[in-house]
């Protein structure tokens, strides 16, 4: 736009050399400007190049060693040097699992009573509190879990879900309950990512047309009814696309899940098991790793987040774009 | 379905919505009266000024954290903030170019990047090579943090800005730099204020990045080029401690830094409502 600019002010009609010469002075401004900001936009990307390529190096030994058996081998034992990754992938996507399937539910009736239903004065201080969930540090969340939901995981809910709901059979919910478990991160996990999930939902479901809901009121349908039938299928995608953006903040959250998993490198069946997730074991054993292989082998878990939250995270976005470009 | 049956289904999904909204606000209200209950009589006017005491004393306070994670907010936006405004201003004044298109997409994955991510990166940046944990490490994971959060809200601030103001000011002899820096940036400033005091609330109770960059002190240091003490640090080390002192401390931390967090969001959200009426979507 400056370049289509500058040819029409140079051929100022009246030719006054003190204005051609301030404009030009100006037009340098702007190169000036354009330049700087340019470059300051150009940073983002770089940044995440930076990240990508020295994350990559530091993780190549690890991974070239080891090929595609990093992510498949269970075994993680540093002592003997074995760097399997596979019991840290399986507890990142068991517990990020178990938070979406408690949060959804949540955030979905959340958007819904806050879009739609709730009278005008409720719907600033509930959004509020709901949003503020989102600001509370990852390790008071933790601090929380140790004290008052580990207790909780112990009694009454793992007698609840074991005898009252009749599921200790189920390999799910037997062997022993310390608290400690892929359950109690799961839980936190929820918790955490319901304001993100419930933000990205509300937005969406503000972005359908009133004519949808006033043509579904029209032709009789109970309140209810236009709820399903003409704005939750309108705002689908969208709503995908938030449920994922809280699986990409589930999959990365570190603080919590560490205080809570009780990180062991085991695959169990039962969610009463402790497990550890990628970043748990980053955050666990990072300070501690002496050997190179085992520093390269926790980059290539850091690799491995890297990637996973990228593909995640840019589904994500395309999805809630698709919906909320023509509300715009 | 008989009309009266669809009316019932209607109000029964239309209660569970009510429900669904008291439990997703239940965790919160849980967590701070919890967080009252057991900080509020730990927090006296020593713990902004002592030292931590040897573990398992009681007493003590956590002034270097405190100051600590001022240091490092304070990095991270020498950091942050310039980068993200000056890319905000470009995206909003090249909305459709490619190249605005791709670093906006970039930005959002930049900013759904798992922050323990950030820490090794910045571990491999300034620790490994100069042979040490510092407070400049745990900086710049901070700070590479922040660049995604400002650089959208500026740019939407920016956004609000009405097209007739600049075009009065081009109108009247103003380049493009001078109508942006002087016209523009102002009008949006206290949007962009409010959007750098969102990042920094965010940012100053993360933990996870700091682990390996900043790692920590117990004692008291302020210098750029050492660990340094943090409070989301602190808590945690204080929290997985088996002592029921530590266990007091890490309350009344959790305690300070929810209340830094809350008055800094609060701010935000205040200052965002009064200027442009949109504090409540």
């Amino acid at each position: 736009m400056t370049d289509a600019a500058a040819p029409t002010r140079e051929t100022d009609p009246l030719g006054v050399s003190p204005v051609a010469a301030a404009m030009k002075a100006s037009l340098h401004g702007d190169r000036i400007y354009h330049v700087l900001t340019t470059a300051f936009a150009a940073a983002v990307p770089l940044l995440l190049l930076l990240i990508a390529i020295s994350i990559g190096l530091a993780a190549w030994p690890a991974l070239s060693l080891a090929g595609l058996s990093f992510i498949t081998a269970s075994e993680w034992d540093v002592a003997a040097g074995q760097f399997g990754a596979a019991p840290a992938i399986y507890g990142t996507l068991v517990s990020s699992a178990i938070a979406l399937v408690l949060a959804t539910p949540l955030a979905l009736g959340v958007s819904i009573f806050l879009s739609e239903i709730a009278p005008k004065w409720l719907r600033q201080p509930v959004g509020f509190l709901v949003d503020l969930l989102a600001a509370i540090p990852s390790v008071v969340y933790g601090l929380w879990g140790i004290f008052v939901l580990i207790p909780l995981m112990r009694d009454p809910v793992g007698p609840f879900l074991r005898e009252t709901l009749g599921l200790a059979k189920t390999p799910m919910f037997s062997g022993p309950n310390y608290g400690y478990s892929m359950l109690a991160a799961g839980v936190i996990l929820a918790i955490m990512i319901l304001p993100f999930i419930s933000a990205v939902t509300r937005e969406v479901l503000l972005a359908v047309p009133r004519s949808q809901r006033e043509a579904a009121l029209a032709l009789g349908a109970t309140r209810w009814e236009m709820i399903r039938d003409a704005v939750l299928p309108f705002a689908r995608s969208g709503i995908i696309g938030g449920i994922i953006l809280g699986l990409g903040r589930a999959l990365g959250e570190t603080m919590a899940v560490t205080m809570l998993i009780g990180n062991r490198p085991e695959i169990s069946a039962s969610l009463f098991a402790p497990g550890y997730t990628m970043a748990s074991l980053i955050a666990n054993e990072f300070s501690e790793a002496t050997s190179d292989m085992h520093l390269s082998a926790l980059m290539a878990v850091g690799a491995v987040l890297f990637v996973v939250t990228l593909i995640v995270n840019a589904i994500a976005r395309w999805l809630v774009w698709r919906v909320t470009k023509g509300a715009r | 379905m008989s009309r009266r049956r669809r009316q019932a289904q209607s109000v029964m999904m239309i209660s569970m919505t009510y429900a669904a909204a008291a439990i997703a606000t239940l965790p919160l209200l849980l967590i701070l009266l919890h967080l009252l209950r057991e900080g509020a009589a730990f927090i006296r006017p020593g713990f902004f000024t002592e030292m931590p005491m040897p573990v398992g004393e009681d007493g003590g306070g956590m002034a270097n954290a405190i100051v600590g994670t001022l240091i490092l907010v304070g990095v991270a936006s020498v950091i942050g903030l310039p980068i993200g405004i000056g890319a905000g201003m470009y995206l909003a004044e090249r909305r459709g170019a490619p190249f605005a298109t791709a670093v906006r997409f970039l930005s959002d994955v930049l900013n759904g990047l798992p922050s323990i991510v950030l820490g090794i990166f910045a571990w491999e940046f300034l620790v490994r090579p100069f042979g040490g944990f510092s407070a400049m490490a745990g900086g710049l994971a901070l700070g590479a943090m922040m660049i995604p959060l400002v650089t959208r809200t500026t740019e939407e601030m920016i956004r609000l800005v009405p097209v007739s103001l600049r075009e009065a000011a081009l109108a009247l002899g103003y380049t493009r730099w001078r109508t942006s820096m002087t016209i523009v940036l102002r009008t949006a400033l206290p949007g962009i204020v409010t959007g750098a005091l969102v990042a920094i609330a965010r940012i100053a109770g993360e933990t996870a990045p700091l682990l390996f960059t900043a790692l920590g002190n117990q004692f008291w240091s302020t210098s750029l080029d050492e660990p340094i003490a943090a409070l989301p640090l602190q808590i945690f080390s204080y929290a997985i401690s088996p002592y029921d002192t530590a266990h007091a401390q890490a309350w009344a931390g959790a305690l300070v830094l929810i209340a830094i967090v809350l008055v800094i969001s609060l701010i935000a959200r205040y200052a965002t409502r009064s200027r442009f009426g949109l504090g409540g979507d």
